[in-house]
Order: structure tokens, then sequence, then C-alpha cells
């Protein structure tokens, strides 16, 4: 269980003068929910850009399910899924056109797409609405399929981008019991967010302020050593907290 | 007193029943919250109390005057600050101030002292020439509420307008909301993330049209008919299949390095000990917490409370 | 190279379009909408333009030439009986666009074989009518004369021979047009449009951190495009030739590939396109004056390039449209064949190559610059 998934070490990205990513060390276990938490600007969209093979870093090392990101960017794309809540569906095709796309792009065969799509309508109880366009769908209906859809491919790792705002509370539960599952049966999931309701599902987070990691831990030893009660007011105090710690502390 | 007065109202987009009959009424000074999943119904409701929505049948009074009615009163005296940044993108930030303050005509003479109080709060004046396209999504967020305070109204309504915010501003933009509270003018705002909840002095609870619960955050919360325990320290997925057996447990949620369980009584200290041998979980520890607003939330859903 | 990929981008770019009411609407009904434009309200071919006639003659000479005037079918003539001071009414008022003043004494200057001046006064406000109006009055004039002197004592004669579109009407030249206008519409608007699209929306992103290249997404997005412009360019075709009876003279096989070859040159300025713009709106912005404007003011659809001077006859040199008129005229007119033609296509697939080239390298699976 203990195989590593991802692991960075100092990974650096710059722009131009601006360092957007510096010296990020991580090492994701296979099967780990792991959070990437900071504020707009903070580096994470950057960090996660680089892992999954849209942008090169500029220094540093970075394996993803094993492959190198400097040499093995089509490699690592076939072995990641990933979905955002910016964008997760296309709205004007129907839900069973959306999985054929998705599966289409993956290079999958048409009978595998059909065998995966039949088991993912009945995994997310969409059984008659295949037909409907997307954009008739409840959000957390759109959101279980924008997963499956990401997930079609059956990669080990998936990377999910602020997955779940602004659905409704049970859609949201039920979504993180089919991620809960997912990582438990070895899938890596990776989570961007700057909600703090949804880093609390992680098994770690990982908290990044002006390009630099500042803080990595569980949500509850991250609450119990900074003595707040959520991990919001935990953030808030990481963030705005002008004299970081030394790095040896982390 | 009342400030604003929703009674029954309602609006049908087509098929959608937006809204199926809210009532609900704000205090003068209150900070009031619509705490809702996206289509609830929240803005609706709060472009009905703009005027820029008719509802269907039902009537809306803000400070006395009737939505149907009297709309440029109300526009007169009401700030609105809609989900999506409605400022123009190439005006610098003092330029959008300026443009908001000539659509309300505010007196010439009373601008620098207002824009010294919206400067003042907004921590903006640093960057008064840039261009509003370029300033970060809290500082966006800011202007836009700067704007929408210009004319000093009496009634400020926002709609999410901590969306997509990062965890600082949010934080910085609700005590704002504070202060200008403090000064005496009554704010509604909606919100999907159920941690704010707690930001405000009164909530209202919105799923699908209605209002599921309406009270203090700390009465909301109170009306929950389970007790919330907080369970780590060993192996969860195994300890959340074994409770699920168990008769007093109402819900369980997997949150990282937790479990978070409903029970439908306090479990006793002897239950206790009986799970941890029973299903072989020594390093069992367990708190009792007080229920989230989420966990109020999927009470109401499941019509757990009356 | 995956054809599934490829195949799936395709699927999904052909619902987006029958999805689409607006997309619909620029390929079906924009076609038809513009022949019907062109063919009905557009017209070059000048018809009973009214003309006042004033007089002072009023001899039998001069009643014989206002009578070639009343024959003619571009003309409609009516006797002018009021004041010579509210002479400007009639144009002011739009009463006449010309007025023929025949003087007291024309029948007598013409018999004392001296030569006689009659005065035509013309509106131009309308320049192309108007100089159409100068040239037919002078035509009817010159015929006016030629009988009069019985032919045998006139120096010389013109005779005038049109070619290829003897009736000089206007569909054989604006058929053309509209094809090019819209395979450039079709295939350099429509495709920088969708590609900008799933940038602004994001749906680009989710489509680069999946394992497929450039190419597919290129070619995939580009095929349907390619297939409706082709649909289109054949609707036009077909309704010139039938409805509008433009002579189909050439081979429809050479006129189908060189089609081809214009709609691939217009799919590559609309990918490069794409490539520089981030928004929609920037891409139809940049398509309308990059494209769209070119093909109408400088590929010689409506204004003659040669009368144009030299920087924008240079301009007009990269404007493809201009070498696909050439190739239409061609081959609907005078039945050309692809060695007269050489010089042209060369043209096209020069700029092709030159515009795809570019694209390509431009367009990554990344979000590197």
């Amino acid at each position: 269980m203990n195989e590593i998934a991802v692991q960075t070490q100092n990974l650096t990205r710059r722009f131009g003068k601006f360092t957007a990513v510096d010296r990020l060390t991580i090492t994701v276990s296979r099967g780990e929910i792991f959070g990437f938490l900071g504020a707009n600007g903070a580096g994470k969209t950057t960090a996660i850009r680089m892992l999954c093979g849209l942008l090169l870093p500029s220094e540093g090392e970075a394996t993803v399910a094993g492959f190198d990101v400097y040499k093995s960017s089509e490699a690592i794309k076939k072995n990641i899924g990933y979905m955002s809540q910016r964008f997760s569906l296309y709205d004007d095709l129907t839900i069973s056109e959306n999985i054929d796309f998705f599966g289409g792009v993956y290079g999958l065969s048409p009978a595998l797409i059909e065998e995966r799509k039949e088991a993912l309508i009945e995994q997310v109880g969409l059984g008659d609405f295949r037909k409907r366009l997307t954009r008739d769908l409840p959000l957390g209906f759109k959101q279980r399929l924008a997963l499956g859809s990401a997930m079609l491919h059956d990669p080990p790792i998936i990377f999910l981008d602020e997955p779940t705002s602004g659905v409704d509370p049970r859609a949201r539960r039920e979504f993180w019991s089919i991620i809960n599952e997912l990582a438990a049966a070895g899938k890596t999931v990776f989570v961007t967010t700057h909600f703090m309701d949804e880093a609390e599902y992680c098994h770690r987070v990982s908290i990044m302020r002006a390009g630099k990691l500042i803080a990595l831990d569980s949500p509850g030893k991250l609450k119990e050593s900074y003595g707040r009660n959520n991990m919001q007011d935990v953030f808030v105090a990481l963030v705005n907290d002008e004299d970081p710690r030394p790095e040896e502390q982390l | 007193m009342h400030h604003l007065i929703v009674d029954n109202v309602a609006k049908t987009y087509g098929e959608t029943r937006a809204l199926k009959g809210v009532s609900l009424a704000v205090e003068k000074g209150e900070l009031f919250g619509l705490i809702g999943p996206d289509g609830a119904g929240k803005t609706t409701l709060l472009r009905s109390i703009c005027t820029l929505l008719v509802p269907d049948s039902g009537s809306i009074t803000v400070a006395g005057l009737d939505i149907s009615r009297d709309v440029p009163a109300i526009r007169a005296i009401l700030g609105y600050m809609p989900q999506r940044f409605s400022l123009y993108q190439d005006l610098s930030v003092a330029q959008n101030l300026r443009f908001f303050a000539d659509l309300f005509q505010v007196p010439k003479h009373e601008r620098p002292e207002r824009l010294a109080r919206l400067y003042h709060f907004s921590r903006l004046e640093p960057f008064k020439s840039r261009l509003a396209g370029n300033l970060s999504g809290g500082m966006k967020q800011k202007l836009a509420l700067s704007c929408a305070l210009i004319h000093t109204p009496e009634i400020l309504v926002l709609d999410e307008p901590t969306f997509g915010v990062d965890p600082v501003s949010r934080q910085e933009f609700w005590e704002i909301l504070h202060q200008i509270r403090a000064g005496g003018t009554t704010i509604v705002v909606s919100t999907a993330y159920m941690d704010e909840a707690d930001q405000c002095d009164r909530i209202a609870l919105f799923f699908e049209g209605e209002i599921a619960a309406m009270g203090s955050p700390a009465a909301v919360k109170g009306a929950f008919p389970y007790r919330v325990y907080r369970l780590s320290g060993t192996a969860l997925q195994d300890l959340k299949t074994f409770l699920e057996g168990q008769p007093e447990v109402r819900g369980i949620q997997l949150f990282g390095d937790a479990l978070h369980v409903s029970f439908s009584e306090k479990p006793s200290p002897e239950t206790w000990r009986e799970w941890a041998r029973r299903g072989g979980f020594p390093g069992l520890r367990w708190e009792e917490i007080s229920p989230s607003i989420e966990d109020v939330f999927l009470a109401h859903m499941a019509g757990e409370t009356a | 190279m995956n054809p599934r990929r490829v195949a799936a981008i395709s699927a999904k770019e052909f619902i987006h379009i029958i999805r689409d009411p607006r997309t619909l609407l620029i390929i079906f009904i924009m076609p038809v909408l513009l022949l019907m434009m062109f063919g009905y309200a557009f017209n070059l071919e000048i018809q009973d333009v009214r003309v006042a006639v004033i007089d002072d003659d009023n001899s039998a000479l001069s009643r014989q030439l206002i009578e070639r005037f009343e024959g003619s079918p571009f003309f409609t003539v009516f006797h002018y009986q009021g004041s010579r001071e509210d002479l400007e009414t009639l144009f002011l008022e739009r009463d006449a666009r010309a007025i023929l003043s025949i003087p007291e004494n024309f029948a007598a200057t013409l018999i004392g074989k001296h030569p006689a001046g009659i005065q035509v006064i013309i509106d131009a406000t309308d320049p192309n009518a108007a100089t159409s109006i100068n040239n037919y009055c002078r035509q009817i004039v010159t015929d006016f004369n030629a009988g009069l002197s019985g032919g045998a004592a006139m120096p010389f004669t013109l005779e005038s021979n049109i070619w290829y579109n003897p009736e000089m009407r206007s569909a054989p030249f604006f058929v053309p047009g509209i094809l090019a206008l819209l395979l450039i519409m079709i295939s350099a608007l429509l495709t920088s449009i969708t590609i900008t699209r799933e940038k602004e929306s994001g749906t680009l992103e989710q489509i680069l951190v999946s394992p497929i290249r450039p190419g597919e997404i290129i070619i995939g997005k580009v095929l349907p495009y390619i297939l409706i412009a082709f649909l289109d360019g054949s609707m036009i075709l077909i309704l010139g030739v039938t409805v509008f009876k433009v002579p189909f003279v050439g081979s429809l096989f050479l006129l189908a590939l060189l089609m081809a070859l214009f709609v691939l040159t217009a799919l590559s300025l609309g990918l490069i396109l794409s490539t520089i713009a981030s928004t929609q709106q920037v891409a139809m912005m940049l398509a309308f004056v990059l494209t769209l404007l070119p093909t109408l003011l400088l590929s010689g659809f409506i204004f003659p390039l040669a009368s144009m001077p030299l920087p924008l006859q240079l301009i007009s040199t990269i404007v493809p449209a201009k070498y696909f008129l050439v190739i239409v005229r061609g081959i609907l007119l005078k039945g050309n064949t692809i060695a007269e033609l050489l010089v042209q296509v060369l043209w096209l697939a020069g700029m092709s190559v030159v515009l795809l080239t570019i694209s390509w390298r431009k367009f990554s699976t990344n979000l590197e610059r």
C-alpha cells in the first residue's frame, strides 16, 4: 500500500523574475487523499499544472505515477484524471455523448467505452437520463458524472480542482464517499481548493504561501498544533503569519 | 422594527419553482444570511428584494416601501452587489467609484468624505489608479462592495460575495461587513458555504426554494436532534463499516483522519468500551463536537427535524 | 495520430454545431440571405431610370431623339413642365435621376451639318448608377447620330463586344463573391471561435491533460467545418446556377478540388487567429477585420483591384479570396483548366502551408507560450 504516487524534490517554476513555485518537496502515497491549499496566486495551480504535464518545471525533480515530468508528459497524461469545478462536462452534450467524448479523447475502444459508460451511469444513478442534456442535471449529479468521466481510462491518480463548491451538503457527502472508496481502492486523490470545508476531507493537507510550502500535515494535527477549531482559522493564522516557521520544523 | 419583510413570495421559471412561498423578516441593523447550495433560490429572492424581478405572488417591503410600487424609492436606499463581478474591468478603481457616485447622484461636496471612508475599510487607496480587471479576486469583491455602498444605502444586499475568494480575503470581507453593520446598515447576504453561517446574526437555511430553518446560528444548530462525535485513532474504514450496523447511529461521514458520527442519543461510556472491544478498535478516541451547519442542513433535507 | 481521438473531437464538435442555433443560422440561413440580398437588392443592372426631358426645340428631330430614350428599357421618360429655377427639385425630391435638355436650335444646327450640343444632367449621389446612366445615354446618342448620317458619312462606329457575360448581369459576378465570403466566414470565423470558446470556458485545459496531440485536436476540430464549408459551397453554387442562372462551363471536379484548397487556406487562417486570441470576442473581431473585410473589399469582389492604389493592391496579394475569385469566375464562366489557374493555385497552396505550419507550431498541448 505504501507505494509512492507523486514525489517532488525542490520543484520550482519561474515566470520571468516571478517565482510561482519555490522548491516544493512533497511525497504522496498511493491511496492518499492529499489537499493542496493556498490563497489565490500562492502557486497551487502552477504546481498542479506541472504535475499534470501542462507546464515544465524550471528546476527540481518530480515523478508522477513513476514517470518523470520532464521526459514523460505523455505517459503521465495517460495515468492521471483531471476534474475541475469550473469546467467538468459539456453542457450542450447529453450524458451519453459526454462519456463517449471523454472515452474517445483517451483513445478507448468503442466496446470499452460502452461497457464503462453503463457501469458509470449505473453507479451515478442516471439510467433514465442518459439522453438528457447535461445542463439539465442537478449540480450534484453533474459532479459525480464529471468525476466518472475523468476516470473512464482508470487512472491511478486523480486531480480534483475545487470539486464540490456550491453543491448541496447531501450531494457533497455522497461525492466524498465515492472519493473515500476510490482512495480505499488504491487511487491517489489530489484536491486543490480554497474552501476549507473541502480540506477537512483530506488525509493530509499542504498549505502554500507565495510559492512556498508552509505547512504539511493532517487536518486534525494542524488544528491541534495551531490550537484552532477549524481549518479556516488555521489557514488564516498561517497565511497571515508574517514570520513563517523555519522549514526544518515542517 | 422590521426593515425588510418578505411575505409568502413565490416565483416560477417555466417548470422550475425557484421560490415556493418564502417568508422572512429582517430587523434594522441586522446581518442576515441566506445559506444554501447553488440553485436553492437565493439569487431569485435577492433579485426580487432589489426590484429586479417581480415575484408571481406574495409581497416584499423594504423600509416600508413595496417593491412592486416604489421601485425608484427602494433603489435609492438599497445597495446591491450581484453574484458575478459586475464592475467595469477597463476602468480604474477610482473611475469605477466615480461612475457609481455619478449614477446615484452623490453630491460633489460629500464625495471626498465618503471616498475616504470607503478607501479606509477596503484598503484600496494604494490601488486607486489600477484597472479593476487587474485586481485580485478579493480586491475586486471589496471594490464591488465599495461601489454598492457609495450612496450610503440603508440596506445592503450581497449575492454570494465570497464566492471564489481565498480564505484570507474571505475573512477580511466578513470583517468589513461587521463594520458596516456596526454603522447601522441592514445587510442581507447569501452564501453557499455552510461554514460562513456563524458570521451572521441570523440565518435562513435555503433548500429547493424553501426555508428549511431560520434563527440565530446557535439556535439553528441547537435544533439538531442528534449528538455528534468525532472518532479517530484507528482503522477508520473498518470502524465505519462496523458502526453502520449499530442501531443508535444516524449518520457517518469520513473526514480524512476522523469520522463524524451522529447518534440518536448520547452513547454511555460502557457502550463506547463495548464497541472498542467488539469491533477490535483498541486505539479508538472519541469526543463530542457541536454539529456543523452542514449536519443540520442534512438532517433537514432528510426530514429528521420537525 | 490516433483516429479514435480525432473522431471523438469531431463527433463532439458536430453535436455543438447542431445544438447551437446561432451557428446553424450562420451556416444555413446566411448563404440564402446573402444570395437574396445581392440577387435582388444589390442590383447593378439599371432599369426604369426616370429621366426628365426639357425639349426647347420641339422639332421632329428632337422628338425622334426622345423616342429613342423612351424606347430604351433603361429609361422612363417624362416631360418637365416646371420653371428652370426649380430644376434642382427634380433631384432633391428624387423625381428624376437624369435630365435631358435639348436646346432651341438643335434641329436647325444639325441640319446645317454643324455639331449640335445636348445636355444631360445626372444625379451622381450614387456614382455607380451615374456612370451606368451616362454610358447608356452616350450609347443612345451615338446610335442616333449613326441613324442620321445614314451610316456612310460616319468616319467610324464603335461596336463593343462583351464576352462571357454578354448581358452584363450581376449574378455571375456576385455568386462567386458570396461563395468566397461564406467559405471564409465558416472556415475562419467559426474555427477560430470554436477553439477560443474552449479556451474561455476552461474546457481546453481539460482536454490538454489527456494524452491527445496538437494535430489530433486541430484535425478533429477542423474536419466538421471542412464538411460544412463544402456543403454550403455546394448550396450556393446550386442556387446560383438554378435560380440566378449563372453559367457553368468548366469542370465540376476541378472546382470542387480548388474549393477544398481554398477552405484549407481559410481554415488555417482561422487556426492562427485562435492561437492569438484568448476570448471569443477577440477572435471574432480579428476574423472580421482580417478575413471578412479583406474578402469583401480587397478581393476584387465588389471593387476592381486594378483601380486601387498600390499599397492596397499589395495587401490584396495576401487575401486568399482574390485568387479564389479568379478561380471560380474562370471555371464557371470561361471553363478554365488547372494549367490556366496555376498561379492562383500555387498562391493558395503556399499560403496554406505557411499558415498551417505556424499554427501547428503555436498550438501546443501544454500551457507554455
